[in-house]
């Protein structure tokens, strides 16, 4: 579905992500794991063409897709739920909403307004509230709301488990495994290890803008010692 | 004077209708700067362009209701249409540019349309029709108001509502809206941007010339329509919030009336009225009345190559230059003396803007008040006290470094845009005082008779100099950047949080480089007016200020040769050019070209284009990126 092959990102100058490869099948979850500043953050810029990926290959559904814009990378059904949510504070739950609505791509899940307001109930009653008068758990459940309105069939989740309630995470959760169910391929970046383990197949590390680990949770859970290295705190 | 009630209600009845005149074009400014970022000084083109066609169309069709009212709005469409021709061109190539290199097109643009135009209608003024049907005046409370003004009145509210409607109600406009707050995640999520900006472009240019075309049957349309409105219209903006209609709205009413009302009570600078508004606004809310801080955090900063000390290739170049300086002056007859001499002082001016622009991340839109205040300062010693040459120029700077330690407190409370407009307002608060105050300063007549002493009187002399004080003040500039100084001022440029984290008190520091920057533009200032033998308000009016912003940034804002090859090549060009009849079609057309061949600046293409040569002959030199990655 989506492929990473030995790409190099930088900020101007600075050289921030190193020959990173990753893959993500449709219908699996991926948790791209790693400590603050690790490249996370990057990783996903990379693939939505936010970040400039100088070298290296990104494919999505088989054809490269390094260079195109963002909004053209974003047509061809990938959906990108930034870390900071990055709501538009002065539009309205139902505006924002249509901000992220698209004609949906062949085969792609639509989700309707209502299966929406049944995922994120709290969304239903704030729907004429604006943007920037939500709590930080509905802003979160808004801009994956508002990323599932372009039918996504690849849903890249930047820490979505950050700086919320235990009650949203636990609805992050069961968002992701929703997610899942319906066959949707999800790029989980976490800080949070027990989170992602609860809900991710495979898990990558990144530490240092570099791969340290790529394999199943499983296999991950079995190796105390690279969690120690990489994730510990 | 007595003020009686009718009289009162006429001036604000005038002012309500100037307002809606204000406001339409003032709107279309704010909508695409709010989405597109761009900084659009073409915007009083548009207007100016709206009133042409307007009178145009009108003349042509047959007259009556229908007529002038659909002439009117074929016009603005028209303009809506030329405004997306010039965004898709033109500025569509560049947006990637740094942040403010748009500007420099859009004065490009100015430069272009003034000669169309010129050449399309001609130099004499146009008187077009009046609207039929509201060709008359109402009697109210004793005052004669002309009932065109009453429908003004009505028009403005009217497209205000209209504009709401179309931002609420349909996808359209909520994705402006959107783009307005996050440009970035509206593209993310799968929105077109070049349609977006492009369709911008139009609404807001179609505005400005609906604002242009309404306004045919209350003032003669000519060439001087669009620098004439550009000013105020900003002034506006800014007020009301950039990116907010709302805000332009209530920004347009506040205008005209401090206009309307501000002569009544202080006529001896009453020309600098909106731009005190404007400060007394900025200052209690430094993004205006509806404005909301520009969200930094998405806004991914371009990390601009660290300034390294002068390496030996760049001293050379150096020597080379003042060698063809003094070539130019001492072969090039009388007048390459002339231009020699402006060109030093045209790029000490120019360096004085970069190192506030370039190290300290403020762009002034106003630096010729620094350069006009001390050339004055100089003509009053030199004048007035019967100081010499040298005395005069020494103490002259003094008055610059005054008036940019009063001015640049307020300004560097502020950030980015907002910056630039409150140094805007203050030169055209300096302009205005010294225009208007004709008793000290002769007015629009300026001071003459300004002279170097006996000793520096020949041309050559002068010239050589100037060239010595401007050598040192340059060499002066670059100690500075690179002094502990230079390297905090940087510092808050790239990330203001981080180097406040560290304990760098970053308004300071920026308080200190805009002094700086206005005492070396000072220095300029006084080199000019013994230069010239004389000063004239023109000298601290906006085209200087823009002419020095145009250098730095056509130069290459991150390069500390930048400047001085903008100044260079630009006063040199210009000089070129400026005998033929269309030069400003021509000049506009050349410095598109190099704003979209060479996104960087001069000083940036050059050096692409010399690593594509030296690529070429074989001997690449391993780049920092090369050297890293494999």
């Amino acid at each position: 579905m989506l492929e990473l092959r030995g790409i190099h990102t930088f900020y101007g100058a600075a050289h921030i992500l190193h020959d990173v490869s990753l893959e993500v099948r449709p219908g699996e979850v991926v948790a791209l794991l790693g400590r603050n500043g690790a490249g996370k953050t990057t990783t996903m810029k990379s693939v939505m063409g936010l970040a400039e990926a100088r070298r290296g290959e990104i494919l999505y559904e088989g054809r490269p897709i390094r260079g195109l814009a963002a909004f053209a990378i974003a047509r061809l059904g990938i959906g990108y739920v930034p870390e900071e949510r990055r709501i538009f504070k002065q539009l309205t739950v139902m505006e924002n909403l249509e901000v992220g609505r698209r004609e949906p791509l062949e085969g792609a899940r639509v989700w309707e307004l209502d299966e929406l307001f049944t995922l994120f109930p709290n969304l239903a009653e704030r729907r004429e509230n604006l943007g920037g008068h939500l709590s930080g758990g509905e802003q979160q459940m808004l801009t994956i709301a508002r990323t599932l309105m372009g039918a996504p069939k690849t849903v890249l989740l930047d820490e979505p488990s950050e700086g919320v309630a235990p009650v949203i995470v636990e609805q992050m959760a069961h968002t992701i495994e929703a997610l899942k169910a319906q066959g949707l391929a999800v790029l989980l970046s976490e800080q949070n290890v027990r989170f992602a383990e609860r809900v991710s197949d495979r898990a990558c590390i990144i530490e240092s803008g570099r791969i340290q680990f790529d394999g199943a949770m499983a296999e991950l859970a079995a190796r105390p010692e690279v969690r120690e290295q990489y994730l510990a705190l | 004077m007595t003020l009686d009630l009718g009289f009162l209600l006429g001036q604000f009845l005038a002012a309500l209708a100037s307002a809606s005149a204000l406001f339409l074009v003032a709107s279309g400014l704010s909508i695409i700067f709010g989405v597109t970022r761009i900084v659009n000084f073409a915007h009083g083109s548009f207007y100016m362009l709206g009133a042409y066609l307007g009178y145009t169309i009108t003349e042509a069709l047959p007259t009556g209701v229908l007529g002038f009212w659909g002439g009117t709005l074929v016009a603005a469409l028209a303009v809506g249409v030329i405004g997306a021709a010039i965004e898709i061109v033109v500025l569509r190539r560049i947006y990637r540019s740094p942040e403010l290199f748009q500007l420099v097109a859009t004065f490009a643009i100015v430069l272009i349309i003034q000669d169309a135009t010129l050449y399309v209608w001609g130099p004499v003024e146009r008187l077009g029709p009046r609207a039929p049907g509201l060709d008359g005046a109402v009697q109210i409370l004793g005052e004669y108001v002309p009932e065109y003004d009453l429908a003004l009145i009505a028009i403005g509210p009217v497209v205000l509502g209209l504009i709401w409607l179309v931002f609420h109600r349909t996808r359209w406009g909520v994705l402006v809206r959107a783009a307005t707050e996050d440009r970035e995640m509206v593209g993310a999520l799968g929105v077109n941007q070049s349609w977006l900006f492009t369709t911008v472009f139009f609404l807001g240019s179609a505005l400005a010339g609906l604002g242009g075309a309404l306004q045919v049957p209350r003032e003669s349309v000519s060439l001087l329509m669009d620098l004439n409105i550009i000013a105020e219209v900003f002034v506006v903006v800014v007020i009301g919030g950039m990116g907010s209609v709302l805000g332009a709205y209530v920004a347009a009413l506040l205008i005209a009336l401090f206009n309307a009302f501000g002569i009544l009570i202080l006529p001896e600078i009453s020309l600098a009225v909106p731009f005190i508004v404007m400060a007394v606004v900025l200052i209690a809310r430094p993004w205006g009345l509806f404005g909301r801080p520009e969200s930094g955090e998405h806004q991914q900063a371009l990390s601009e190559e660290p300034l390294r000390p002068l390496g030996l290739a760049r001293r050379a170049a150096i020597l080379a230059g003042v060698a063809g300086l003094a070539g130019l002056a001492f072969l090039g007859g009388r007048y390459g003396v002339v231009l020699a001499t402006d060109i030093v002082i045209v790029s000490l001016f120019a360096a004085s803007l970069h190192f506030m622009m370039g190290l300290g991340g403020m762009a002034s839109f106003g630096h010729a008040a620094y350069f006009g205040i001390s050339a004055y300062a100089a003509a009053f010693l030199a004048t007035y006290a019967g100081l010499s040459m040298l005395p005069a120029m020494l103490l002259a700077p003094v008055a610059a470094m005054l008036a940019a330690a009063f001015f640049g407190w307020f300004c560097v409370r502020s950030t980015g845009v907002y910056l630039a407009m409150l140094t805007l307002a203050a030169a055209q608060i300096v302009w205005s005082v010294v225009f208007q105050a004709s008793e000290i300063t002769g007015g629009d007549d300026g001071i003459l008779g300004v002279w170097p002493d006996k000793w520096a009187k020949s041309r050559e002399v002068y010239f050589l100099l100037t060239l010595a004080i401007g050598a040192m003040a340059l060499v002066t500039l670059q100690r500075i950047a690179h002094a502990p100084f230079g390297y905090v001022l940087r510092a808050a440029r790239d990330n203001r949080l981080r180097a406040e984290a560290v304990g760098v008190d970053t308004r300071n520091h920026q308080w200190a480089a805009f002094v700086v920057s206005g005492v070396f533009a000072g220095i300029a200032g006084v080199l000019f007016v013994f230069a010239k033998g004389s000063i004239f308000p023109d000298e601290l009016a906006i085209p200087r200020s823009f002419d020095a912003l145009l250098m730095v940034l056509l130069g290459g804002v991150q390069s500390v040769f930048g400047p001085l090859l903008g100044a260079a090549s630009f006063t040199y060009v210009r000089d070129e050019i400026s005998r033929l009849e269309y030069w400003r079609f021509i000049f506009g057309i050349l410095i598109i070209l190099v704003v979209i061949l060479a996104p960087d600046g001069i000083a940036g293409g050059l050096q692409r284009l010399w690593r594509w040569i030296a690529a070429r002959a074989g001997f690449r030199r391993v780049t920092p990126d090369k050297a890293e990655g494999a």
